[in-house]
């Protein structure tokens, strides 16, 4: 096995217009078109799509895409714990915590004496509704860069709840509806409000419903949750009230019901005032479910990689980051990453 | 500091003038004082440190990161502010930053040299929202959509009092404004006017309503041309000399030649006008030319001189003329005029008229186009604060109408974030075979909820293209709404592709019946530009 002894990082891992592909073990992580066997790091739409022959990913990520694409999601599932590890053809692989959502994983990669870890998308600030995030030492890190700028360094998300809380005393006639992703930065939401003493009803968008109950199956305690319709005590009903729903049910007429919203969103995006303020965003919240520029540029130096690739996101600056701290880095461009967990 | 940065992080993103208000009362009620008293002057624009230039800032940035990291980051967030107070290295010193009223103490002793050294020290301090609002404070001008006028309103709700009352007493008053709070909060008497030349709170006019007009007895009211300039207060005593906006804002450094031929011991009420009275007085576009702007070129002075044309006496030496008749401040105004340069003040003529029909002509050919309506004032009226219903009132020409076609609509805010509420119109150009749009005027008003809907509707189901929460809609001869818009008026503008920029523009009907092709041409507003 003298050849492998010399692999070079490439061959064990390199993009394909399916996505990121092992020749040693002839399968592809979050790959954005069907293929034969898919590794998948977490459940979010852009990285879990259905179609794959097998699927292998932790029990929670497999239970998320049934969830959302229905049984027949791929032909057969695989389970895999976090830190068990697996050979696939030459190839050995392991999930470890990526502490983004619900069941998100971390892939290392192992052939010829090098082992390679795809980061899929993570974080390392508090969130009790996830695993937390576990650096694992390799040889070459992908790392994910959605907020890979130095300018987005997240504040503590026990403040933002707060500042919601206190704009929820200082407006109680207004309705709070607050923006996040059905998956994920919702429930961490809700979760949140009830770490910092929030016990009233929170009401959801239909579209939160099955992931909640999802969550709280697994042991996530959200406390009592109501659905945001209309009773019949019309406008009224929703006053002083916060109302969670996805981001994009606020434009729409949708969000008609609610007497003299503050319109608000919880995302990472939020740290930039004219992200905010393009958006008709009254109170943004600044909570992330992605690293920001301080725990990238961490967990880079955690990993000890020697080398790190860098992708969806904004890959310069990161790469610019790594040639300063002398270590190789090169942007690895692959398509069809949307930023939908933030 | 953390209060004050969260409140003008609030202020920034609300647009709702009663949320604003809520913000601001709220935050009087929970800041200490002096905070408050500091973060008072700091919204009404009345702190004033050695200045930070932009690139100071720029260096700063320099020192502590990557010239190309902080390049990537300025690239991509686009406000030089909030860039730095975004990179800047560390968290501060939690539970140990400094409160607004040291921010303030190190500020206000820093000279220019040494600034950047103290802004330096406070960044290291601070946290980010913190670091954000201090590099606000120092670069001068929060831009936060707070007028000085709306900050004092908030006062007044937060201790249940009339802005008047504050205004009255604003240029007697320094920061952190302790006897203000005091009194505001019932602990302490009203302070009392120290200052000269202060500000007399305006007294101001109800639109005249058809009701109105049946009801009134025209031998009780005296009519006066509306000039169309800024309405302003001009104050002079033991040799302080002040020319206030009509909220009380100082506006003396941008009319130095006004002030300059201020030589006499009063209070004059009138109108600010560029020209050479009484031949000639130049348009709104003219006076334009004189606004906001922090020094005033020679050349400026020369072209556009400032005077102003006087409707009401206040105060003359020692005597306050307030609680006289209309009639009789009228007299006294007359001959004090007479006193004063001719070139810099002059008296605004009274309109003589025997009924209402009489009137109704007047108004609608006045002999200049600088008039915009007709003021009637009731001869035996005290001259009182605020907006009291029946003394004075003003009777406004009718509004210029045009007919555009709605080209692109965007989400409006708070209530209506769900509804495209703000549009922009244009009108043809181009050859009449082949014409095209170009955009005059964006206006958000005008309509009823019922008409929103249908407006809203109209937009959704004719979508060209979306660009973030702006949408362009299906807008040719053949296929469009047109919209009647009323304005005010129309002024020259280099900064719209039409060249011209409307005042005051609302939806006034919507046209669901007349073809696209038909709404009117660029030429007739610019007909109206030149005559």
């Amino acid at each position: 096995m003298d050849y492998l002894q010399a692999m070079r990082p490439e061959q064990l891992l390199h993009t394909r217009p399916e996505g990121l592909y092992s020749p040693a073990g002839d399968f592809f992580i979050d790959p954005v078109r069907p293929v034969k066997r898919a590794l998948i790091t977490h459940g979010h739409s852009d990285h879990a799509r259905a179609g794959h022959e097998s699927v292998l990913a932790t029990r929670q990520t497999l239970d998320i895409m049934k969830l959302r694409y229905g049984e027949g999601f791929a032909s057969t599932g695989q389970t895999i714990g976090y830190g068990q590890q697996i050979a696939i053809g030459e190839a050995r692989v392991s999930f470890h915590p990526a502490g983004h959502v619900l069941g998100s994983a971390q892939i290392a990669v192992e052939a010829g004496g090098i082992r390679i870890v795809a980061s899929g998308d993570y974080k390392r600030h508090a969130d009790t509704t996830v695993t937390p995030f576990e650096a694992v030492p390799c040889d070459v890190f992908i790392t994910e860069a959605t907020f890979g700028l130095p300018v987005f360094r997240h504040p503590d998300a026990a403040r933002e709840i707060d500042r919601l809380l206190a704009s929820l005393a200082a407006f109680p006639e207004r309705t709070h509806l607050v923006g996040a992703y059905a998956l994920g930065k919702a429930q961490r939401l809700i979760r949140l409000l009830r770490e910092r003493g929030y016990e009233k009803p929170i009401f959801i968008h239909g579209a939160l419903e099955k992931l909640c109950a999802y969550y709280e199956g697994q042991g996530v305690d959200l406390g009592p949750l109501e659905p945001a319709t209309l009773g019949k005590g019309g406008k009224g009903d929703f006053a002083g009230e916060i109302v969670v729903g996805p981001p994009s049910a606020f434009a729409d007429r949708w969000a008609r019901r609610f007497a003299d919203p503050v319109s608000s969103f919880a995302s990472g995006w939020m740290r930039i005032r004219q992200r905010a303020k393009q958006r008709g965003v009254e109170l943004p919240l600044i909570i992330s479910d992605h690293g920001d520029w301080d725990e990238l540029t961490q967990t880079i130096s955690d990993t000890g990689a020697g080398e790190v690739w860098v992708t969806h996101g904004r890959e310069e600056a990161l790469v610019r980051w790594c040639e300063i701290n002398g270590i190789a880095a090169r942007p690895l461009h692959l398509v069809g990453y949307e930023d939908e967990g933030d | 500091m953390r209060r004050f940065a969260e409140l003008l992080d609030r202020l920034v993103l609300t647009s709702s003038r009663n949320a604003k208000l809520k913000l601001m009362a709220d935050y009087f009620r929970a800041a200490p004082d002096p905070d408050r008293g500091h973060a008072l002057a700091a919204l009404t624009g009345s702190l004033s440190f050695a200045s930070v230039k932009p690139g100071a800032l720029r260096a700063l940035g320099a020192e502590r990161i990557d010239p190309v990291l902080f390049a990537y980051s300025y690239d991509y967030v686009g406000d030089l502010a909030e860039t730095l107070s975004l990179v800047w290295p560390g968290h501060g010193e939690s539970g140990n930053e400094p409160s607004l009223s040291a921010v303030v103490d190190m500020l206000s002793t820093a000279s220019r040299s040494d600034a950047p050294a103290i802004l330096t020290e406070l960044l290291d301090r601070l946290d980010i929202p913190a670091r954000f609002a201090v590099i606000k404070l120092v670069t001068g001008g929060l831009r936060i959509g707070v007028s000085a006028r709306l900050a004092k309103q908030a006062l007044a709700d937060f201790g249940g009092t009339e802005v008047t009352e504050i205004e009255e007493l604003w240029h007697g008053l320094e920061p952190p404004y302790e006897g203000l709070f005091a009194w505001l909060e019932g602990t302490a008497e009203k302070p009392r006017h120290t200052a000269q030349a202060l500000f007399r709170p305006v007294m101001l006019a109800n639109p005249l309503g058809d009701p109105d007009r049946d009801k009134l007895d025209p031998a009780d009211y005296a009519a006066e041309w509306k000039w169309d300039g800024i309405r302003v207060q001009i104050t002079s005593e033991g040799g302080t000399r002040r020319i206030y906006s009509r909220t009380g804002d100082d506006v003396s450094g941008a009319f130095p030649d006004l002030l300059d031929a201020i030589d006499f011991e009063g209070s004059l009420d009138g109108e600010l006008l560029v020209g050479t009275p009484p031949e000639e007085t130049g348009s709104f576009s003219d006076l334009q030319q004189r606004l906001n702007r922090k020094t005033v070129s020679a050349k400026m002075l020369e072209r556009y001189p400032a005077f102003a044309r006087c409707y009401d006496l206040l105060q003359e030496g020692g005597d306050d003329l307030r609680p006289l008749p209309f009639r009789e401040r009228r007299e006294r105004l007359a001959s004090f005029i007479e006193g004063l340069n001719p070139a810099r003040f002059d008296l605004s003529p009274l309109v003589p008229f025997s009924d209402f029909d009489e009137l109704e002509r007047l108004r609608q050919s006045p002999p200049h186009s600088v008039i915009e309506g007709i003021m009637l004032k009731r001869w035996d009226a005290p001259y009182v604060a605020g907006r009291p219903k029946g003394p004075w009132f003003k009777w406004k020409r009718d509004p210029h109408l045009i007919d555009a076609v709605l080209m692109y609509a965007q989400r409006g805010h708070g209530k209506r974030s769900s509804f495209y509420s703000d549009y922009t119109f244009g009108v043809w150009t181009g050859p009449e075979e082949n014409p095209e749009l170009v955009p005059v005027g964006k206006a958000y008003f005008g309509f009823t909820d019922e008409e929103l809907k249908q407006l809203d509707k109209y937009v959704r189901d004719n979508t060209l293209e979306r660009f973030g929460p702006v949408r362009s809609v299906r807008a040719e001869p053949g296929h469009g709404l047109v919209l009647e818009v009323a304005f005010e008026g129309l002024n020259r503008s280099t900064r719209h592709k039409s060249g011209v920029a409307m005042r005051f523009p609302r939806i006034s009907r919507l046209r669901w019946d007349k073809p696209a092709g038909e709404a009117d041409r660029l030429e007739t507003l610019t007909a109206m530009l030149n005559g």
